[in-house]
């Protein structure tokens, strides 16, 4: 039995991972293309279509994530509206590096290192933040010294974060240069920027994060759409999971912890950081076994991630009613809880 | 698929990019509705009471 030409299986399939997506992109405001991207690709699906494909589910599930993020007034449209603009310019800028590196010979080498050390750069700063009180005073003093700079306008934000536009314009522009020269959305960039650069609340991050990905998701989706390089069935099916994963993702953030948000982020960061090395390492050399290497490691990171995400939530859940009857799940959960609290207070002190 | 490759070009692609939208927010509002109703007796058994 097929539905718009897809057999049952491959349907159940693409739904659970859109599933497992959707509650990482709803909880992160990433990983949409670059876990759907690379899964499309090992599917056997032309890379056109595979990126054509994971753009226009990115905008479906992000459409959802920021209507949810919406919901619970975690989405800034004065800052969404002025990244948007300054990292469209930034974009065409950064392309134009790629053009000029392309021209020397250097492009791939070049825009390669800079894709893994970015990934891993940001990884390490979140990890570091989200572990150490002296991270929180390196970040919070960061952003007060940015809020300082009284150039006019000023807006304030969600939060009540108060700072100048020129300032977010200039942010943003630097941002849609990487992205640009990296090929990427900038999701990774963005949100880390707001909150440490700006110093936006980490939940309000993600909502305006999110927001922004749609518009750019949108545009890029339409791009490839114009050559016929989106499989509708294969969105579609994935988008059926998303949707779900999504709106437990965003209801998950009001539950965790920023700094259990900060170290999930970090994670999966890490784990991007090593994927793409030991891909473009493997294609480098020739060796299939680090291509393997990479695959397992996207995916089993973002397993190992959504799991602990959604498992951090039911803790939360339960420790906020005492008194419940003792289960194995909840001496599993109460189990993992103790750990986790603890790795993080003992790192802390 | 869909009847969309009978049209072409920026059609196509707004045809396409309007289908994952009507998708997305259908999604959004029928899940909506289905935790609205169902939400808060998921939570209660997760959370245990």
């Amino acid at each position: 039995m097929a539905i718009f030409g897809m057999g049952l299986t491959m349907a159940a399939v693409f739904i659970g991972f859109g599933l497992l997506i959707g509650t990482l992109f709803g909880f992160f405001g990433m990983g949409g293309s670059f876990l759907v991207t690379p899964a499309l690709l090992v599917m056997g699906y032309p890379s056109t279509v595979a990126v054509g494909s994971g753009l226009a589910f990115v905008f479906g599930t992000s459409v959802i994530g920021a209507l949810r993020h919406r919901d619970h007034g975690q989405v800034d449209y004065k800052l969404a509206g002025i990244m948007t603009v300054a990292m469209t310019l930034g974009i065409e800028g950064g392309k134009s590096v790629v053009f000029f590196l392309e021209a020397t010979g250097m492009a791939d080498l070049i825009i390669n290192v800079a894709y893994v050390g970015l990934l891993a750069g940001v990884g390490l700063l979140t990890l570091r933040d989200a572990w150490s009180d002296s991270g929180d005073d390196t970040s919070s003093d960061l952003a007060d010294r940015v809020q300082a700079i009284r150039i006019p306008p000023m807006v304030t934000l969600r939060g009540g974060v108060r700072v100048s536009a020129a300032i977010i314009f200039a942010v943003g522009l630097a941002i849609g240069v990487l992205s640009g020269f990296l090929g990427v959305g900038g999701g990774f960039l963005l949100m880390p920027a707001m909150m440490y650069g700006l110093g936006v609340p980490a939940a309000i991050a993600v909502g305006t994060d999110i927001l922004q990905i749609t518009i750019s998701g949108a545009f890029g989706a339409f791009t490839y759409a114009q050559s016929g390089a989106v499989a509708l069935p294969v969105v579609g099916f994935l988008l059926l999971g998303s949707a779900l994963g999504a709106r437990i993702g965003a209801g998950v953030t009001k539950l965790v912890d920023e700094d259990e948000i900060k170290g999930y982020f970090a994670a999966m960061l890490l784990a991007g950081s090593i994927a793409v090395a030991s891909n473009k390492l493997g294609n480098v050399y020739g060796i299939e076994l680090l291509n393997t290497v990479s695959t397992v490691l996207i995916f089993g990171a973002a397993l190992l991630v959504s799991s602990a995400v959604v498992i951090a939530a039911v803790c939360r859940l339960r420790g906020d009613r005492p008194g419940h009857g003792v289960n194995s799940l909840h001496r599993r959960c109460a189990q993992y809880c103790v750990r986790h609290t603890t790795t993080f207070e003992s790192v802390s002190r | 698929m869909f009847g969309l490759e009978l049209i072409s070009g920026s059609v196509q692609a707004i045809a396409t990019v309007g289908l994952v939208f009507a998708e997305a927010i259908t999604l959004y509002v029928g899940y909506g509705a289905l935790s609205s109703t169902l939400g808060q007796v998921i939570i209660d058994a997760v959370g245990g009471d």
